[in-house]
Order: structure tokens, then C-alpha cells, then sequence
């Protein structure tokens, strides 16, 4: 006997229909997209979570680290004469700058105090293994095995025994994330070693770089090297990073397609070296001012409102 | 319940604790540092996708969710990637289960070929709005792997239930 606009008490309690429930999961999950792609304000949930799951992330990665230990068991030993001899050539090569570096650094400080400039920082750096690339097929990032328990902390640049590869973005406690050159989000302040020309490169995916915002007819040639500008306070001045490997100077287009492929092994495994952070640059001129004088500030706004 | 509608077989009842196993073992494959080798099947969608066709009341979209979210901090990808595409995948999985069971084995796994792919179509556009780059066409390639081990997948997991209720020890043969 049921009333009249009430439906009968149902046999089976099965919660929700299942088209509430996807609109239910699926607002959720879109609300955590924005809250991350947007806001970035989900960092300290990813913490938790690969914080709890650390060993079990190591332990899944003893099949492959199992898998390589026993390639390089099995590398012939005329393979790793080889390598040694390239090492000890290269190790020579090298030793005419390497021995003379102490006596030319303090030179370096002497002179720069005689011309009363800023001393250079001296670098540091941790060296880390790369463990992974992760699975994202979206972005290029590899993971490393020091983390803030180390003294890692975002921001710091990692460099390989050639040049730059990359930016660490994220920092768990015993591992870090490292956004390689390559990813479509990363950008790095360059300058051609050749004339000194300024210009920023961001990553082209494809395992390529691209320099961009360069006119037409700028004076850039394949087999230029690119090494860092430092002016972002990021990297080291002088770091090299790249190489030209195809100009295109399209006249319909106003800018100049320059296409680079990174000097260091991105997206290789192996060591690395996190280089400590700069010391912060010195402020801009104008936000000098503005700190220095808030007073004027006041002024000048309050005769604009005048 | 039988392996599919059309089976003479009756099945064992499902344990949970075996359906949470599979889960966590197919996440925990999933996690092995593959990089960015092509047609590695994503795991841990093959095994959701499959206790969503088998036993609908029981793994749903929550599930989805939470696999989902584990996912994405494993990856490294953006929050809420995987769980939405779980999510979709769940209820398609779970909607479509009345009919898919009705079919032999390789026809099942041509109506969940379409589901993985339809997938990975939605994290293409989700991570393609955020400004991400394109992955190339050879990561679909994980769709069609997942879908061969649709076969093997029903064997393993349905093994407890396969399994004879009452184990008579002075049986002759």
C-alpha cells in the first residue's frame, strides 16, 4: 500500500545510481585537476603519499636494476679496456687546465678584488643517482636518490659530466624529482658561446630544444654552442647546455626556427651532479626603489589620484 | 555465478581479500620503472576492468578513484589524471558487464579494447588542455597489449573460484 507519490522501499540497497556516482567521482577528479594544473596547491598530498610508498616504489625497481647489473656483468671486457683508455685520455687532455685551476682561481679572486667586483660563488655539488624516468608519458622528469633529507631543495640545476640537464622541481625526502631540459615546461636563459648572444631555449619535446624569439636574420649558425647566461640566477654562468643542429630562416615567419639537441645525456641514466643554489642576485633597480622609498611611492600615487 | 552467462560452470563466491590482492599486486606492477618504453600495459586498468565486468556490486568507481589517485603520485602526472580516466573506465566497464559476460573469451576482450583506448583518449585530453606535449601515437600501443592479456588475465584471476568446493582426500583417483 503505498501513498501516492512515494515509491515503494526497493528490495536491494545498492547506494546511489551509478550515473550519480560517475558525476560524483567525475567532479571530483576535474576538481583536482584544476586544484593541480591551476593552483599547484596539492603538493603536500603527493608528499604523504610517495613518502608512504617509497619502499615499495625501490622495491618494484629491483627487477630492473637487477636486469642492468646483470647487462653490465656481462660487458665485455674489451668494451671496458676501451672505456678506461677514453678515461685516462681524457683525463690528460684535461690535466693541463685541472692543475693550473687552483692557481688560476686565486688569481681570478686577486684580480677581481683589485677591480672591486662582486667574488664569484664558489660551486658545490651533490652527486645523485639517476633511478628512473618516471612512467609520464607527457612530461620528461627522471627521479634521483637524494632527496630534502640530503639537502636538496627545488631549484637546484643538475648537470652530468658535459653540460646541463635539468631543474629539480620537486623534493620528497629521500628522492627528487628532475625536470630534464626537453619538457615542453622548461625553459633555460642561454647564451651563444661563439658572439655572446643572448636568448632563452625551451624544450621542444622529441628529445630536442628549440630558440626562440630570435629575428630572422640573427647570427646564429648550426654547430654554435649554447652555454648558459646565468642571468636567471639559477645556473652557473657558463654551464654548456646545447648545440645548433638546424636554422630555419623562413622570411613569412618573423622569427627564426632554431632547433638544438642537448650536449648532456638528458633522458640517460646514470650519475649526476646537483650543483648548490646561488646566492641570491642582488634586486632589480626598480623594485630597489620601490623598496627603498616607500614614501615617494606614496606621493607619486597620491598626486595621480589627485 | 559462472565464468560467462553462457557457461554451464558455477563458480565458487569471490573473496575479498582476493579482489584487494589483485589490486594491489597489479598497482605494484604498475610501478616498475619502465620510462617511456612503448606498449607496456597499464595493469592496474586491466585488473579494475575486469573485477568490474565480474563483480560489479562489488569493485566500482570508488575503486577506480582511489587506484586513480595512487597512480598519479607514482607517475608523477598531474592529479586526478588516472582517477578520472579509472572513473569513466569503472562505470563503462561495469555498465556494459550484463553484456560483455554473454560472449566467449576473445569477444569479451574486443569490447574492452575500446574502453582502454577511449582511456587513454581522455588522459591525452586532459593533460593535452593542460598545456602538455603529445606522447605519440605508439603509447596506444598499451591499449592493444592490456586487451591480449584479457585472455590470461581471466584465467589467473578466476583461479580460487575454479576451484572444487570440497576436497575429498580418500577420493581413489
Amino acid at each position: 500500500m503505498s501513498v501516492v507519490g512515494h515509491a515503494p522501499p526497493p528490495f536491494f540497497k545498492r547506494g546511489p545510481a551509478p550515473l550519480v556516482r560517475l558525476l560524483f567521482f567525475v567532479s571530483l577528479s576535474l576538481v583536482l585537476l584544476v586544484a593541480d594544473l591551476r593552483f599547484r596547491t596539492l603538493e603536500w598530498v603527493r608528499l604523504a603519499v610517495a613518502t608512504a610508498a617509497w619502499p615499495l616504489q625501490r622495491a618494484t625497481g629491483m627487477p630492473i636494476d637487477a636486469a642492468s647489473d646483470f647487462g653490465a656483468y656481462l660487458a665485455r671486457q674489451s668494451t671496458l679496456l676501451k672505456e678506461s683508455e677514453e678515461f685516462h685520455r681524457r683525463q690528460l687532455e684535461t690535466a693541463n687546465l685541472l692543475l693550473r685551476q687552483r692557481h688560476l682561481e686565486q688569481e681570478n679572486i686577486r684580480l677581481r678584488a683589485l677591480l672591486d667586483m662582486r667574488a664569484r660563488q664558489p660551486v658545490e655539488g651533490r652527486i645523485a643517482e639517476i633511478l628512473y624516468a618516471t612512467r609520464d608519458p607527457f612530461s620528461r622528469r627522471v627521479i634521483i636518490d637524494k632527496g630534502s633529507q640530503h639537502g636538496i631543495s627545488a631549484g637546484q640545476a643538475v648537470v652530468d659530466d658535459v653540460g646541463v640537464i635539468g631543474q629539480v622541481v620537486r623534493v620528497f625526502p629521500l628522492t627528487s624529482e628532475v625536470l630534464l631540459l626537453t619538457d615542453k615546461d622548461q625553459a633555460i636563459p642561454v647564451e651563444v658561446q661563439r658572439n655572446g648572444l643572448r636568448a632563452i631555449l625551451a624544450g621542444a619535446g622529441a628529445g630536442t630544444m628549440e630558440l626562440r624569439f630570435q629575428a630572422a636574420n640573427t647570427e646564429v649558425q648550426v654547430g654554435d654552442i649554447l652555454v648558459t647566461s646565468g642571468l636567471d640566477g639559477v645556473y652557473l654562468p657558463g654551464l654548456p647546455v646545447a648545440k645548433v643542429v638546424k636554422v630555419d630562416r623562413d622570411s613569412t615567419h618573423s622569427f627564426a626556427r632554431i632547433t638544438c639537441v642537448p650536449l648532456a645525456g638528458v633522458e640517460r641514466n646514470g650519475l649526476a651532479l646537483v650543483l648548490s643554489r646561488r646566492a641570491a642576485m642582488p634586486p632589480q633597480p626598480d623594485d630597489l626603489e620601490n623598496a627603498d622609498d616607500p614614501a615617494a611611492q606614496g606621493t607619486r600615487t597620491k598626486r595621480k589620484a589627485r | 555465478m559462472q565464468p560467462t552467462h553462457s557457461s554451464r560452470r558455477i563458480l565458487r563466491p569471490v573473496s575479498n581479500w582476493f579482489i584487494l590482492l589483485t589490486l594491489f599486486f597489479a598497482l605494484l606492477l604498475n610501478l616498475i620503472p619502465f620510462g617511456r618504453l612503448p606498449g607496456i600495459p597499464d595493469w592496474v586498468a586491466l585488473v579494475l576492468a575486469f573485477w568490474c565486468v565480474h563483480q560489479p556490486l562489488k569493485v566500482g568507481m570508488a575503486a577506480g578513484f582511489v587506484l586513480g589517485l595512487a597512480m598519479d603520485v607514482a607517475d608523477a602526472s598531474v592529479m586526478g589524471q588516472h582517477a578520472l580516466a579509472y572513473v569513466l573506465l569503472a562505470f563503462a566497464a561495469a555498465g556494459l558487464s550484463r553484456r560483455i559476460l554473454w560472449f566467449p573469451l576473445a569477444q569479451q576482450a574486443l569490447h574492452v579494447l575500446p574502453m582502454f583506448l577511449a582511456m587513454q583518449l581522455v588522459m591525452l585530453l586532459t593533460r593535452m588542455l593542460g598545456g602538455a606535449e603529445f606522447p605519440g601515437l605508439l603509447w596506444f600501443l598499451s591499449s592493444f597489449t592490456a586487451t591480449l592479456f584479457w585472455y590470461p588475465a581471466t584465467y589467473v584471476l578466476l583461479t580460487p573460484q575454479f576451484q572444487p568446493e570440497d576436497k575429498d582426500v580418500n577420493r581413489p583417483i
